[in-house]
């Protein structure tokens, strides 16, 4: 019986393939693959229903549908063209092998349905299951990447590291911030620790609470940790929270924050040209 | 015009969607950075409050616009363990987690009006306005 049906649709391909062209073609208008050359679309629905029929010939997933995904999933067609796609491929055919057989009543129907759902579910299986894995493993890699970023330390100057967080602090990341501060401090042999949360959209409690925190066990080890970056107002909504950080100090810049930090190392900044000036007027005054 | 949309709250970093959806909310009725801000930590910390205490739960935004005023409306709910004593964790550095002890005060303190109901054992509604000065 199910080798009749596929006698059917293999010996009709050629009127099957035209009406699913023509129902692809229809479908078009309306969605996504607007964007897409007519001659690519045309190929690639060409290319799509051949590996439909290479399937149905191995009564089983053809090496062809993988090579085919594969290069889908790269260019980055939706995942919708190709689930459409098989939609319309299963209407067209069942429409056919009913119209083509003489007795239609309940069991031949159902028969005709299960056998077209046996040859296009697992194709669409094996998509779906292709596409996510893909994406999948992209948020994974993202995940990683957003991991290497989200704490990262610089020492500038002997003694002195600057930590610029940008983005939300969950707690994972609140987490990471003070072993890598603290890591940080003792490798880097640091005096002064800047964290520079100019980046940081919103900070509530629970951000506040964990910078209060590093920056106490920063304290503990012997160094001074300065809170650079507050927007004006990031600065309001403290007030009005009634945060507490007068512990340690603030500053509403990086430069004003690096300053405070050169003083505390007993350092300034000194414009070389004047410095020149200045042993050029001690020379003109020798003479 | 009052529609609402609703954020659910499982997860850590819906409390980040609830937030940028409150922030563009608040944006498109015309409040500025600052009052922003505020409304953006604010919602933090009412999401972060159902993240912690009672697991899942959902914030909600309305627009409110009336002959007299505009402003936005946001609604915290949630199936959790309730609050026992209201009047304890308005207080100032009252906190059973570790915490500051400043999210629900603070919240009142940003925000223009502020209504809490809340049964033990049933769970806990907010709702909370800020006028578009």
């Amino acid at each position: 019986m199910t080798n009749e049906f596929k006698n059917i649709v293999v010996e009709n391909s050629d009127t099957i393939v035209k009406k699913w062209l023509g129902e692809i073609s229809k479908n078009r208008v309306n969605d996504y693959t607007a964007a897409i050359s007519e001659e690519l679309f045309q190929s690639t629905n060409r290319e799509f229903v051949n590996v439909i029929f290479a399937n149905l010939d191995k009564q089983g997933v053809a090496p062809e549908l993988n090579d085919f995904t594969e290069r889908l999933v790269n260019l980055g067609w939706p995942l919708s063209y190709l689930t459409d796609g098989l939609q319309s491929f299963r209407r067209v055919t069942i429409d056919f092998i009913l119209s083509q057989s003489e007795k239609v009543d309940t069991s031949h129907f159902s028969k005709v349905l299960d056998t077209v759902d046996k040859w296009v579910d697992p194709i669409i299986n094996q998509l779906v299951n292709e596409y996510s894995g893909s994406w999948e493993h992209i948020v994974s890699l993202q995940r990683v990447a957003l991991q290497e970023l989200s704490a990262p330390l610089i020492p500038v100057m002997d003694n002195i590291t600057i930590m610029p967080l940008i983005g939300t602090i969950d707690t994972e990341r609140a987490k990471l911030i003070m072993e890598n501060l603290l890591d940080g401090v003792i490798k880097h042999n640091a005096e002064v620790v800047l964290i520079d949360i100019t980046g940081v959209p919103v900070v509530d409690t629970m951000v506040a609470h964990h910078i209060i925190q590093a920056a106490e066990a920063v304290r503990l080890i012997g160094s001074t940790c300065i809170l650079v970056g507050i927007r004006p107002e990031i600065a309001q909504t403290i007030v009005n929270l009634g945060i507490d950080l007068g512990k340690f100090p603030t500053k509403s810049s990086l430069r004003k924050g690096f300053q405070s930090a050169l003083e505390l190392t007993n350092r300034h900044i000194v414009d070389k040209s004047e410095a020149n000036d200045d042993i050029e007027k001690i020379l003109d005054s020798l003479k | 015009m009052d529609f609402q949309s609703c954020v659910n709250i499982q997860k850590e970093w819906d409390i980040v969607g609830a937030r940028q959806l409150g922030r563009d909310r608040a944006k498109s009725i015309g409040f500025g950075t600052v009052d922003q801000a505020r409304i953006a930590t604010a919602i933090s910390e009412l999401a972060r409050n159902i993240y912690l205490y009672a697991g899942t739960g959902k914030i909600c935004f309305e627009t409110i616009d009336e002959m007299s005023q505009k402003g936005i409306r946001i609604i915290a709910t949630d199936n959790g363990p309730g609050i026992r004593d209201i009047s304890q964790v308005m207080e100032d550095g009252y906190s059973t987690s570790g915490g500051l002890g400043a999210g629900l005060p603070g919240v009142k303190r940003l925000m223009d009006q502020f209504d809490i109901v809340s049964n033990p054992g049933k769970g806990t509604e907010i709702k909370t306005i800020k006028w578009l000065r």
